[in-house]
């Protein structure tokens, strides 16, 4: 596999940056970066970053079974992401999740069928002084509502 | 992204918070930036420079308060390996989002700080651990990086020193446990987070096999202040176990929710009235979560304490890592406790049993006894389930999810009654 040239440079300033004979470091940023740009870890990245990093495709199943942000099926092109956790769920965090599940008509780790949406319920974003919070890929929105909620969704349909 | 500072604050870690491009080097440099390092280099031997980080009584902004200079200490002089310098920018604490600040506003300070560290203990590189979430951060991390490199403060010999530190960004990829220090370490490596057992601890074996300084970020962006002004004059500004400013996140249901430097040892009742414009909506507090979700909750009446490390153990519960989740009277706490555990039962790494069966059978019980299915022995159930998990982990997440849990099953038992009998929440819809 050959990803974009900017992406290339990336990994290999990373593989770099890890201790002779500790290359394995890479691993983790190394699949979310390019599972950025793939839009999931499949078999062909698996087997690409094993190589890479002289390891064996079970050891890197096993790491990508760990991390919740690592996936084996694409996310929307917009992935959604509502904070219910405790700083969020009281200052009505559960209000938006169930807003953003009936206006998306998504479940939790659904992906619309055009591709478009993704939405997942997560944990502590780190923006619990700003709370509600919503991620949609790594922008942050903070102090959300149900009507802000459907603001941005229409903001993002036009993108 | 910063809310506006109070009269109350003392701005130490946050003074150059919101001036012009205050990320870039260039307005670090306009105001005290790098200068720590040049007097470190010029005129202080690496012990000394840990002498001062003793005296100011800097202690672990990560949760557990460890005093930082003792920690460094810890670190053997000789070596035959090459050490590290590990920054746990993993937030994710639920309440807690300060380092989030520290690092968008003022990255170099950061740098700097681990810069110091590294002086101290002989260490010639070092790793940011940064949240996968908190992507736009590693940008403007590797940006402040890239600037250092350029004007000399990090590389081979800095400043003419014949010092040399190379200093690296590395992104998680979701995952709580990924915080703990020993879980961290492994995840740096490149394997799934598990807690290693310790001794040894990380001071003696932590990346890589080698010696390691492993920090919070508040607690690396300290240390720039103390090697300028000197650890007596931090220590002052604190009380005398607990020196300097930590930054509080305050959230929940509270006027003016924001993060806000103060004093250690500044009054609690104090920081929700006057700092925070006390309880949203006029209403009565019920409850403080002190430091993050893992920190038993205090009740409104045990309120009436500083917040500094030793106060709060005394209270019986911790100062942790500065998330303080203001809760009022409308509050289910039956569903507070529920919501918390379901964090706790998606977050265990699945290692010690304990941890992994108890979050998971305590969530269900909990989802359980919240949809108004409890019985009456079910709450010395959720107590007891709890109570066993304690102490018998490799690493103090099953600590972090029993504690809220007892405390809250302890200080409001009656609200776990009035859910009995399938009665429906008293507090469903109040928001
Ligand atoms: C489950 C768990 C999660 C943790 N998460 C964090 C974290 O996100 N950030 C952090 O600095 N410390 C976290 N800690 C504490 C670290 O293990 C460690 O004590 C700390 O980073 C040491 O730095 P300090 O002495 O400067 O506080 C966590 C601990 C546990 C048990
Ligand atoms: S609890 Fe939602 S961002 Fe922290």
């Amino acid at each position: 596999m050959t990803f974009s040239a900017e992406l290339e440079a990336r990994l290999a300033d990373m593989v770099k940056r890890y201790p002779p004979g500790h290359l394995r470091g890479a691993l983790v940023p190394m699949l979310l970066y390019i599972q950025d740009e793939v839009g999931a870890i499949t078999e062909d990245v698996v087997q690409e970053v094993a190589t890479r990093l002289q390891l064996t495709p079970l050891q890197v199943e096993e790491v990508v079974g760990y991390y919740s942000m690592l996936r084996r099926q694409p996310a929307g092109r917009h992935h959604v992401q509502v904070c219910t956790n405790i700083s969020c769920l009281l200052r009505g965090g559960e209000k938006v999740w169930d807003h953003a599940r009936r206006q998306l008509n998504l479940q939790h780790k659904e992906t619309s069928p055009d591709g478009q949406f993704s939405l997942e319920e997560v944990e502590c974003i780190g923006a619990c002084s700003w709370a509600p919070a919503v991620q949609v890929g790594y922008d942050y929105y903070h102090e959300m509502s149900p009507e802000k909620f459907d603001e941005l969704v229409e903001k993002l349909k036009n993108q | 992204m910063y809310n506006a500072p109070h009269p109350l604050e003392v701005r130490i870690l946050t003074r150059r918070f919101g001036l012009p491009n205050s990320a870039s080097i260039d307005t670090y440099l306009a105001h005290d930036g790098y200068k720590a390092i040049e007097k470190a280099l010029a005129e202080m031997t690496p012990d000394k420079i840990i002498e001062e980080v003793k005296a100011s009584a800097l202690r672990g902004r990560g949760g557990a308060g460890f005093p930082a200079g003792l920690k460094w200490s810890f670190v053997p002089r000789q070596s035959p390996k090459p050490k590290y310098i590990v920054v746990n920018a993993d937030e994710s604490e639920p309440g807690t989002c300060k380092d989030r600040l520290l690092m968008e506003n003022d990255p170099h300070q950061l740098i700097e700080g681990a810069l110091i560290a590294a002086r101290a203990v002989d260490a010639h590189a070092g790793y940011i651990y940064v949240r996968g979430e908190y992507r736009y951060l590693i940008d403007i991390l590797d940006r402040a990086i890239g600037e250092a490199y350029q004007r000399g403060y990090l590389g081979k010999n800095i400043l003419g020193s014949g010092f040399d530190f190379d200093l690296h960004t590395h992104s998680g990829a979701g995952a709580y446990e990924c915080g703990e220090e020993s879980a961290l370490l492994e995840s740096l490596e490149g394997k799934r987070g598990i807690p290693r057992i310790r001794p040894p601890f990380p001071a003696v074996v932590g990346a890589f096999g080698c010696p390691t300084v492993l920090n919070n970020v508040e607690t690396f962006c300290s240390v720039p202040w103390i090697i300028l002004n000197g650890g007596a004059a931090y220590a002052n500004l604190g009380t005398r176990k607990n020196g300097g400013t930590r930054l509080f996140c305050l959230s929940g249901h509270i006027n003016r929710p924001g993060v806000y430097e103060l004093p250690m040892g500044f009054p609690l009742p104090r920081m929700i009235e006057e700092v925070g414009g006390g309880v949203w909506k006029g209403r009565k507090l019920k409850a403080v979560i002190p430091g993050g979700s893992s920190c038993p909750v205090l009740k409104a009446e045990e309120t009436n304490l500083p917040m500094d490390f030793d106060s709060l153990q005394a209270a019986g519960s911790m100062l942790g890592s500065g998330g303080v989740v203001i809760i009022d009277e409308d509050t289910c706490m039956v569903k507070a406790a529920l919501r918390i555990m379901r964090f706790y039962a998606h977050e265990s790494c699945g290692w010690c049993i304990p941890c992994r069966e108890g979050t998971m059978w305590l969530g269900k019980l909990l989802t359980r006894f919240h949809a108004g299915a409890g019985t009456m022995s079910d709450i010395d159930l959720i107590r007891e389930l709890a109570q066993n998990m304690l102490g018998k982990t490799f690493c103090p997440l099953g600590d972090a999810a029993a504690l809220p849990t007892i405390s809250i099953v302890k200080k409001f038992r009656e609200e776990f009654e009035e859910h009995l009998n399938g009665r429906k929440c008293p507090h469903e819809g109040k928001g």
